[in-house]
């Protein structure tokens, strides 16, 4: 076993799979609000990113058990995936927000201490390692079930590491 | 002695859903569950369940107990359903079909049904290791009652033993707790449970040490830390073992089917090791060898709740119709839309168990 098989079979990506890719770049720079990604890879019977999503942008199942696949045209950012998917597997990139050097992300939350609006949190890396500290821009709560999102500012340049937050003192 | 037309024994996810089936069919129904509150292992499941929208996905295990509840509770209301808490089914009399149940710790109580659905459930395995008496050795079901039933921390520092969906949930519900993971021990190469499952705790930090089991728990009266052991692809010991620093050792290492009753019916049983033990062979409909005894849920092999729920809905649907309640036609549209149901959450590479386990028990009917 590779050191890269390693970490994906303790549930660390580190590649691009199906069910786990990068938006188009292009449309990805200049869509306001962002797009989701998803970090899906494995064949599992669930569907929630698909029947939550208003736009249609988390295309269909045909079967329940296949890896999500995303009209990214027709994705608004609007992160209500990123609430209801029970795997937390989704994010919101919004690459248009802020300084040129800067982007928006809208990552599910489920700790406690729930962060505040202003609050510094240390962003997390896949494998649980503080990579920046990024300032808490808001926090929702889409569905009213104790999921949030934590709309966090972060450096353009670390948009594809940091995938979680965490409170700090 | 009671009567009752249809007797469920066990009160969770299976059960609850065949109760809700047979019930709106139009039968008599008694629910048995040896727990204070029914819901079995859906009222700690304080994370969101997978599936499709039919078997509530997106929605937390606890609200989706909240939800059978209440379908319930329109059937307790029309007196059709009754249901006993704090009630654990004794025995199971092949003479004369009855069953016994103990209600609390004194009540002995006869019931004689016509049919009876076994949604017992299942047990946790435990590992043989020096020390694992000790008091802070816990299954992961015991850590999930103790923390998200009555609100109290295990312990400070959790070394989880299985990277299966529930040592995953139970790692991930610990930190929701404020409880940290020293690490959780997966003895094969690749993590069990969901790979969705395992980036949610790793990202939080939390190292998953694959080819790894537990050689000794340490501590005098209580546990004061681990000895782990890597091992090779034979399970053998590979390199120096390691100390690691821990107040509760978490046993995930799975369950195995509750089915002491359907032996005491003489139902033909099969060790099913995909299936986690000795299960019941049953015709598609989950009917077993006995002509009035289906299975459905953990007991009928080990599985996710949302297949357990759909199970219930096959077994207290037939054992309805076998007491002519509904049409022929209802009956057939229902199981139809069941039995999709159960293929398309079986047909993914975690269901290859599971299909190949069904293989091994399930026959087309049973030949009258």
């Amino acid at each position: 076993m590779t050191d890269k098989e390693k970490l994906y079979n303790s549930g660390i990506l580190t590649e691009e799979r199906p069910g786990a890719v990068r938006p188009p770049q292009e449309l990805w720079e200049t869509k306001k609000n962002g797009l989701v990604l998803i970090e899906c890879p494995q064949r599992i019977p669930c569907n929630p990113c698909h029947t939550s999503c208003p736009t249609g942008a988390v295309l269909p199942f045909d079967d329940i058990n296949d890896t999500p696949r995303i009209d990214y045209s027709k994705c608004t950012g609007c992160a209500l995936c990123v609430a209801k998917c029970p795997g937390l597997a989704c994010l919101v990139v919004d690459l248009t927000w802020g300084e040129a050097d800067q982007a928006l992300m809208k990552l599910p939350y489920e700790m406690l201490p729930l962060p505040a609006k202003g609050d510094e949190v240390a962003c997390l890396n896949r494998e649980g390692k503080e990579v920046h500290r990024g300032t808490v821009i808001s926090v929702t709560e889409p569905w009213k079930d104790k999921t949030y999102v934590v709309h966090v500012s972060v450096p353009k340049a670390l948009v594809m590491d940091i995938r979680a937050v965490k409170v700090v003192d | 002695m009671k009567t009752t037309e249809i007797l469920v024994v066990g009160g969770g996810p299976a059960g609850l859903s065949a109760a809700i089936e047979a019930a709106s069919l139009g039968a008599e129904v008694t629910v048995l569950d040896s727990d204070l509150k029914l819901g079995g292992q859906l009222i700690k499941q304080t994370h969101k369940f997978f599936g499709s929208k039919e078997e509530h996905a997106g929605t937390r295990g606890l609200t989706i107990a909240d939800i059978l509840f209440e379908e319930l509770e329109k059937h307790k209301e029309s007196g059709k359903v009754k249901v006993f808490s704090n009630a654990t089914a004794t025995g199971y009399y092949k003479e004369d079909g009855m069953v016994t149940y103990v209600v609390g710790e004194d009540e002995y109580v006869r019931i004689k049904p016509k049919k009876i659905v076994m949604a017992t459930g299942a047990q946790e395995r435990l590992i043989p290791f020096p020390n694992n008496d000790l008091p802070g050795v816990y299954g992961a079901g015991a850590v999930q009652t103790l923390m998200n039933v009555y609100g109290v921390a295990p312990g400070d520092k959790v070394l989880m033993v299985g990277a299966g969906n529930i040592g995953l949930i139970v790692s991930y519900q610990l930190m929701q707790a404020g409880v940290e993971i020293v690490g959780i021990l997966e003895a094969l190469p690749k993590i069990g449970g969901y790979w969705v499952h395992a980036a949610k705790v790793r990202r939080l930090g939390v190292p998953i040490y694959l080819q790894h089991t537990i050689k000794e728990a340490l501590g005098d009266n209580i546990v004061e830390g681990a000895i782990i052991q890597e091992i090779d692809n034979k399970f053998q010991p590979v390199g120096d073992p390691k100390k690691v620093d821990c107040d509760i050792i978490c046993l995930a290492v799975g369950l195995t089917p509750t089915c002491e009753l359907l032996w005491q019916a003489d139902c033909t049983m099969k060790f099913v090791p995909q299936l986690c033990g000795y299960v019941a062979r049953r015709d598609a409909l989950m009917r077993t060898s006995h002509p009035d005894i289906w299975v459905a849920g953990d007991a009928a092999g080990i599985e996710e709740a949302s297949a357990a729920m759909v199970e219930g809905r096959i077994a207290g649907l037939a054992a309805a119709a076998s007491l002519n309640h509904g049409t022929p036609e209802e009956h057939k549209k229902r199981s139809g839309i069941y039995h999709k149901r159960l293929e398309d959450l079986r047909a993914g590479e975690v269901g290859e168990k599971i299909r190949a386990g069904l293989c091994e028990v399930c026959c087309e009917c049973w030949g009258e």
